[in-house]
């Protein structure tokens, strides 16, 4: 048995946690946070360039053919540096979803300049409050034009193109790409502002159809996405963890440091806990995604629920182990608190992945 | 990552499936194979049985050297083994403690010619170990137990109560830790030894769990005299002896008990909540879902920590995990299974209850999963101790001398 990354990757890991720990500092992140910029414009030229953004495109459409358990190595780096930029919508959706349902030509397109950085995408979906549901799905494309508002999509304002989730003349739910220079874009004001949000209105725009369509094509987009969003939510963990324990060490109250007091140490094991379930999970994850196995959806949705549980509970009890500290502006936590809930509802929230996980389970165990 | 055996590990594999194949019973369908929460002379007979068997056949003792009876082959091969054996219907219960803790603790601090007359004998099952070592006064705090040994002559005479030992009234021989020196602080006055469970002075009762059954024993030492060969490791260094003990009993990855997330699962869907299947219920789906996360996380932690083994790496208190999750799931879900059983869940008759009343004698046997061999509390500490580095407690009995050290009413 050989269930841990490759030496290689690791060493890619240890790359990228350099890298993003010089050029993605909190002071980067915030930039955002503040509205000063959209996202970090020049950190994502620099993924591009080497070669992240394509991780998992193979090497004939442009990318670096490292595979998907590349990307997921770099996903935690991303989420441990909170890093805003657009990698989520373009990586794990949008380049999934034309990798996974495109035609020939259409993937000969698109992915090489994702690849190269020159292309954003997003995923347009949602539409308003609910989870994933083709029943909710309104827009509507007839005569290859698409009407509708989607909202919130992550990214949507910076992105080039959306994969969007739409109704046929059929009322079939299916995926099609929008180019979004002529779309109008309104920028949401969110909970995480280091991540774009907007809500896209179309108006008779031109789309191409996804080859392979229908919702199952949607569910097998978020089932691949939520094994990505799950390593980020894990390496967003990891770093709650650690500020929480050097605080820990570091903070004196009833002079001792407060590391010292079991109340402090029960609550700070029961987020490891919950984090190395949801590393384990998430390994299995990416193993069933490089080799696409037959449960994939089963790992998708066992792991999404429980990196997210656990980058709640990281994020929170990195908060309330700094004490009131914890709750300026100026300390960190807040970064972690706010991008753990928008990874937690990103692609479906808990209750939708806990009941697609039971109807997983309900069937397996039926057969 | 691939989830493959090595060519070495393949063969092994299917070397140990055929043993057990030509020798066992393999599991069928759902029920459950219970843990033995006792073990009666037959019971013993047929264990002593299954270990010379597998003695015999060279799958006993794994790890250990080929001189006691052992293949030395590295503990990946252990783990193999266990995960084969684990679709077998095998007598177990009598050696867990002897092979696990009491054995690897005598190889590290034993007289060559004392691990020649015992080891081989122990790997064969000729002869079963306990532990000693939990007190009435000294159970989390181990160190603060007041059982006394002084030297007289070439002997030491041993006086005081041990309690929790497993199998006791079933064993040959015990390891035990014991104070020495009251007069120095806690960790420092004490030594450990082996003895023969035989010896005259010892007195073995067992103890009636709230569960019903009567595996734990308290064990009486009146002027029990134990030569001073038989002492492991040097006067005063005792508690350092035991933390070899105690790090082999982490070392034991315990295997998953039921009811679990699928017996859940099973039950719920015939059980009816609000004139449907339960399993239909979106309360009864999320709680599925967060333990079947759960149990799957555990599972992809062992292959981790099996990668880790099969690279001859040695797990650490990180192994703690395990336990800690797996003790309070099994509480919670049989209690939740219980539940959706409704007022029926209380019946525990066999041609009435649910799910062959797995759910009803965890729930009963289920609180000492959360206390034994490192409570909750205890595992926790050690989490957050050793694998994150926070610091110890504070400690009210630091340096302080034993017999100063201040002790409530219980």
């Amino acid at each position: 048995m050989n269930f841990d990354f490759s030496d290689d990757l690791k060493q890619l890991r240890d790359q990228a946690r350099r890298f993003l720990s010089e050029r993605c500092p909190p002071t980067v992140v915030r930039r955002s946070l503040d509205g000063q910029e959209k996202f970090a414009a020049d950190l994502w030229r620099e993924i591009a360039d080497m070669g992240w953004i394509g991780a998992a495109i193979p090497e004939e459409f442009g990318g670096a053919g490292l595979g998907y358990e590349g990307l997921c190595v770099l996903a935690e780096e991303m989420g441990r540096a909170v890093a805003p930029v657009p990698f989520g919508s373009t990586a794990y959706l949008a380049a999934e979803a034309i990798l996974t349902a495109g035609s020939d030509a259409q993937q000969r397109e698109y992915l090489p300049k994702i690849a190269d950085g020159s292309l954003i995408g997003c995923f347009a979906m949602d539409e308003g409050a609910g989870n994933p549901d083709p029943a909710a799905i309104h827009a509507r494309v007839v005569g290859g034009r698409l009407s509708g508002t989607k909202w919130p999509v992550a990214d949507g304002t910076v992105a080039d193109f959306a994969v969007v989730v739409a109704c046929d003349e059929h009322r079939q739910p299916g995926l099609f790409l929008a180019d979004l220079k002529d779309v109008s874009k309104r920028a949401l004001r969110t909970l995480d502002p280091t991540r774009d949000q907007a809500r896209l209105e179309f108006n008779g725009t031109p789309v191409q159809r996804l080859e392979s369509s229908g919702w199952g094509s949607v569910q097998r987009v978020l089932d691949r996405a939520a094994i990505l969003f799950a390593f980020e939510q894990v390496g967003g963990a990891d770093a709650c963890l650690a500020m929480a324990k050097e605080y820990a060490l570091e903070r004196y109250a009833f002079g001792r440091p407060i590391g010292s007091f079991q109340a402090i140490k029960h609550k700070l094991a029961d987020v490891y806990v919950a984090l190395e379930l949801a590393r384990s999970n998430a390994y299995y994850g990416a193993w069933a995604l490089g080799t696409d196995a037959s449960d994939l959806p089963l790992a998708a949705a066992t792991l999404r629920v429980s990196a997210t549980e656990a980058f709640h509970l990281a994020s929170k009890e990195n908060i309330q182990t700094h004490g009131g500290i914890g709750f300026t502006w100026a300390v960190d936590c807040h970064l972690f608190y706010r991008r753990s809930k928008q990874l937690g509802v990103a692609i479906g929230s808990l209750p939708f992945w806990q009941e697609r996980l039971a109807d997983l389970l309900e069937t397996r165990n039926a057969a | 990552m691939d989830f493959n055996d090595t060519k070495e590990e393949a063969a092994f594999r299917a070397r140990a499936r055929s043993f057990l194949q030509a020798n066992a019973e393999p599991k069928s369908g759902s029920r459950p194979v219970l843990r033995q929460s006792g073990v009666d002379a037959e019971a013993v007979k047929r264990c002593k049985a299954w270990q010379a068997k597998k003695a015999d056949a060279g799958f006993a003792a794994l790890t250990w050297p080929k001189r006691f009876g052992g293949q030395e082959l590295s503990p990946i091969f252990q783990v193999i083994y266990n995960q084969e054996e684990d679709d077998f219907v095998v007598p177990r219960g009598l050696y867990e403690i002897g092979l696990g803790m009491c054995i690897p603790t005598m190889m590290a601090y034993a007289k060559p010619e004392q691990l020649e007359r015992y080891v081989p004998k122990a790997v064969r099952g000729e002869e079963v170990w306990c532990q000693l070592f939990s007190e009435p006064a000294g159970g989390s705090d181990l160190a603060a137990l007041r059982t006394r040994a002084e030297r007289d002559g070439d002997d030491w005479v041993i006086n005081g109560q041990k309690i929790w030992t497993s199998g006791a009234h079933l064993s040959d021989y015990g390891i035990i830790v014991v104070r020495t020196d009251p007069n120095v602080p806690k960790h420092e006055g004490l030594t450990f030894f082996f003895l023969d469970m035989k010896s005259p002075g010892i007195e073995i009762r067992p103890i009636h769990q709230m569960s019903g059954a009567r595996h734990f024993n308290e064990v009486f030492f009146t002027d029990v005299r134990v030569p001073d060969s038989q002492r492991l490791g040097a006067v005063g260094q005792g508690w350092r002896v035991s933390i070899t003990t105690l790090m082999n009993e982490r070392l034991a990855v315990g295997d998953v008990q039921r009811p679990d997330v699928d017996d859940l699962i099973e039950l719920s869907r015939h059980v009816k909540l609000d004139g449907k299947p339960a399993i239909r219920n979106s309360a009864v789906r999320q709680k599925i879902a967060s333990w079947y996360a759960q149990s799957q996380g555990l599972k992809f932690t062992r292959f981790r920590t099996i990668t880790a083994l099969s690279r001859g790496e040695t797990p650490g208190p990180e192994n703690s995990i395990h336990k800690l999750v797996n003790a309070s799931k099994l509480q919670d879900i049989a209690s939740y299974g219980i539940d959706l059983m409704g007022d029926a869940g209380l019946v525990m008759d066999d041609d009435l209850t649910e799910a062959y009343g797995m759910f009803q004698a965890a729930l009963l046997s289920s609180p000492s999963g959360r206390i034994a061999g490192g409570s909750d509390e205890i595992l926790r500490n050690i989490i957050a101790e050793r694998v994150l580095g926070l610091p110890a407690d504070i400690r009210a009995d630091k340096g302080i001398p034993f017999n100063k050290v201040p002790t409530g009413k219980r």
